[in-house]
């Protein structure tokens, strides 16, 4: 891999290492908060945008292979559009079910 | 120092997927549980793609897509399971 200019190497592991950060945040966020609509919160935002930023990685890099990755745009664009969506389904089932939250309850629901 | 920063990645991706599976397996609630397989699933993805910049193959992407899909449709089902009672009406 050193065959690339340095700039385009050091954009690549730049976006690699923010992702990693942005990964391992969302995971800890994940195990860390206290109730379970405060835990959908870091999933659904900060792992989607440590995908993200492998992804566009990876796009650099085989964009300055010299050839344009629609794999991982296709990828990119997939998991940005599923994403909030599984995450509405989650917190509507949780309400459903009437989970436990600090906020107190949830509007419109009479216990 | 691509090579650096794709350990760093590695390493971070893993962790958290053990965090992932940590909650998967102590997780109070269903939803909780369920939460922390889409999540294992997504750090999949990242993680093959990490595997396929890596070995320079660009065969990697479409198991990448095949986990996102499997793994978005199996999230919509268990929450539909578990807000309905039933995941086909």
């Amino acid at each position: 891999m050193d065959e690339l200019h340095w700039a385009l190497q050091a954009l690549i592991a730049a976006l690699l290492v923010v992702a990693g950060v942005f990964a391992l945040v969302g995971a800890v966020g994940m195990l860390r908060f206290p109730d379970f609509f405060m835990r959908l919160h870091a999933p659904t935002k900060a792992t989607t945008l440590g995908v993200g930023g492998v992804l566009l990685a990876s796009m650099v890099l085989s964009w300055a292979r010299g050839s344009f990755g629609v794999h991982e745009l296709l990828i990119t664009i997939f998991l940005f559009v599923t994403a909030p969506i599984s995450a509405s389904l989650l917190a509507k089932a949780a309400l459903h079910l009437r989970a436990p939250s600090k906020a107190g309850q949830a509007p419109g629901d009479r216990r | 120092m691509i090579d650096l920063a794709l350990d760093f990645a590695f390493g971070c991706v893993g962790l958290a997927l053990v965090l992932c599976t940590w909650r998967l397996v102590r997780g109070p609630e269903a939803p909780d549980r369920v939460l922390a397989l889409d999540t294992l699933y997504v750090n999949v993805v990242a993680l093959v793609v990490l595997l396929g910049m890596r070995l320079q193959t660009a065969l990697f992407f479409e198991a990448a897509l095949l986990i996102a899909l499997l793994g978005f449709v199996g999230t919509v089902a268990l929450s539909r399971y578990l807000s309905r009672g039933d995941v086909i009406e």
